[in-house]
């Protein structure tokens, strides 16, 4: 219990209104400060601070409503703050590659063109050549084990298929940051631990900073080096879990004693902050 | 198998009722043979009318007018819709006017028309292409504005250019129910120019052919043109259709 406090003192930036007096953390990636949302006149986030350490993946968790995708899409820039400053390595969003996986994997991907050229597309428009286009995509494929034929269009494919195809169409860019948005929600229980893996693998041959929103206890605590609590609105930061089970994390690790520990102890403050006040 | 090939002939079997009625209603004289005459002779006629080609210039006429006005519709009311729809607001102002000419009868107009085109030819194709035009620009207009808003998120967060998550994304996302609009522009442009053929001064068309036998009381005329006014849109119907799968692959899919 100290150390999951002592690790959120250091990864979030106090009650601190001013920006240039929070220096981020020397492992921060994206540093959030002074973030305000409101919508229809509640403010969801008031002067929401903090920092997201670079290389890992960072569980976002909390009751429902709490705006979990919210803070996620800012981040992203998907959804405009009111207030508030994002920096990735200190540059702007415009600056920095992000990838996005969505929770609709049907909706994400173009119909109109083959699973491979989905995973092209990031790539082309931002003009790499033919060759290297070529390239990346194999490379990529080889990563995912891809047994299924690429050239398909995306509605011939199964929903894990799918997924997988929007997951390398993300990291085609080789992206800084990561966002998944309840990537698992609409996948059966096998594809869900073929994903999980894939995204463990991902992560460890890229280096790519993660970011998973979750509405799954399970799912949200196993991938994470981070988890994320968040309160209900206005949303603070209940608190920082780590959770330092070493990788790669199998589907025998959810008996680990760790998981079970840091899974027990992230409901406790699940249904703290849910019967809170 | 055999169960197979027998339910090929399944779409036969309503023409076949048709004329079996066709040809009940006579032998039983419930219509009398000068207002209707026989199934057999009127497609013996229009067999005919073809071999003779004496119809082939006046489905030419119809042919070529209903393809003028539709072309000047696409041509005027995809880029117009789309541009309408990529802007809900400029879409809301005007929505109110396209819904209400979509609802006019656009065979209420040809006295308008006439007086502004006079009896000529432009003016088919005027009247023909104004109601194609409102089908094909709201319905170019839904298919931009509803089109999926996360695949349009995913463009965004891969930081390509605006005008590339147009062209790219919200002009695909279109397109299947661009053709929707399309196909009902087509038919709607062949009802038009064949009223307008029937009742501005015509020299030539199918509808001109209808008007003109049924004027003289030469019935036979007058069902094989209706026949083959019935033909030409059901084939225009199936050709874009045709188009429609092969272009549109996802279409309903995805």
């Amino acid at each position: 219990m100290k150390t999951a406090i002592d690790e959120s003192e250091q990864l979030t930036a106090a009650e601190s209104v001013s920006v240039a007096l929070r220096p981020a953390r020397p492992d921060a990636h994206v540093t959030i400060r002074g973030l305000s949302k409101a919508f229809t006149g509640k403010p969801l986030y008031s002067d929401f601070n903090l920092d997201l350490p670079r290389g890992k993946i960072v569980s976002i968790f909390g009751p429902n409503g709490c705006g979990k995708s919210s803070l996620m899409n800012m981040i992203a820039g998907l959804l405009k703050p009111d207030a508030g400053e994002i920096l990735f390595d200190g540059k702007s969003l415009r600056d920095t590659r992000i990838g996005y996986v969505f929770q609709n994997y049907r909706d994400a991907l173009f119909p109109w063109i083959t699973a491979w050229d989905n995973i092209a597309y990031p790539l082309r428009r931002a003009r790499m050549k033919d060759e290297e286009v070529k390239a990346r995509v194999a490379e990529l494929a080889a990563l995912f084990e891809i047994r299924f034929d690429l050239q398909r269009y995306p509605y011939e494919l199964s929903g894990g298929q799918m997924q997988t195809v929007c997951i390398m169409r993300a990291l085609a860019t080789r992206p800084e940051v990561m966002f998944l948005d309840e990537p698992f929600s609409a996948l059966d229980f096998e594809m869900t631990l073929f994903i999980r893996d894939k995204l463990q693998e991902a992560q460890a041959a890229t280096g790519v900073t993660m970011v998973i929103v979750s509405h799954d206890l399970e799912d949200a605590v196993f991938l994470a080096d981070r988890i994320l609590l968040l309160t209900r609105r206005p949303t603070r930061i209940a608190e920082i879990v780590p959770f330092e089970l070493p990788r790669p994390r199998s589907a025998e690790s959810t008996a680990d004693p760790e998981f079970v520990r840091v899974k027990a102890h992230t409901l406790e403050v699940f249904r703290r902050e849910m019967n809170a006040p | 198998m055999k169960a197979m090939d027998a339910r090929r002939f399944l779409p036969v079997v309503g023409p076949l009722l048709l004329l079996a009625f066709w040809q009940l209603a006579l032998s039983a004289q419930w219509i009398k043979p000068m207002l209707l005459p026989p199934p057999g002779e009127t497609l013996r006629f229009l067999v005919g009318e073809f071999a003779s080609g004496a119809i082939l210039p006046d489905l030419q006429a119809t042919v070529m007018r209903t393809l003028s006005a539709f072309a000047i519709a696409v041509v005027i009311g995809v880029p117009l819709g789309v541009a309408l729809g990529s802007s809900e607001g400029a879409y809301r102002s005007v929505e109110f006017l396209v819904d209400f000419f979509r609802s006019t009868p656009s065979s209420a107009l040809i006295p308008l028309f006439m007086l502004i085109f006079g009896i000529t030819d432009i003016n088919k194709i005027a009247i023909s292409s104004f109601g194609a035009m409102l089908i094909v620009l709201f319905n170019s207009a839904y298919g931009v504005m509803h089109a999926k808003k996360t695949r349009l998120m995913a463009a965004q967060i891969m930081g390509v250019s605006r005008w590339h998550q147009f062209k790219d994304v919200m002009l695909m996302e279109s397109l299947a129910q661009t053709f929707v609009g399309l196909r009902s522009a087509v038919s709607m442009a062949l009802v038009i120019v064949i009223v307008a053929e029937m009742f501005i001064g015509s020299e030539t068309g199918l509808g001109h052919r209808i008007i003109d036998a049924q004027q003289v009381f030469n019935v036979k005329s007058m069902y094989c043109s209706i026949l083959v006014t019935g033909a030409l849109g059901y084939l225009l119907n199936l050709g874009f259709l045709l188009i429609e799968k092969k272009l549109i692959h996802w279409s309903g899919k995805a």
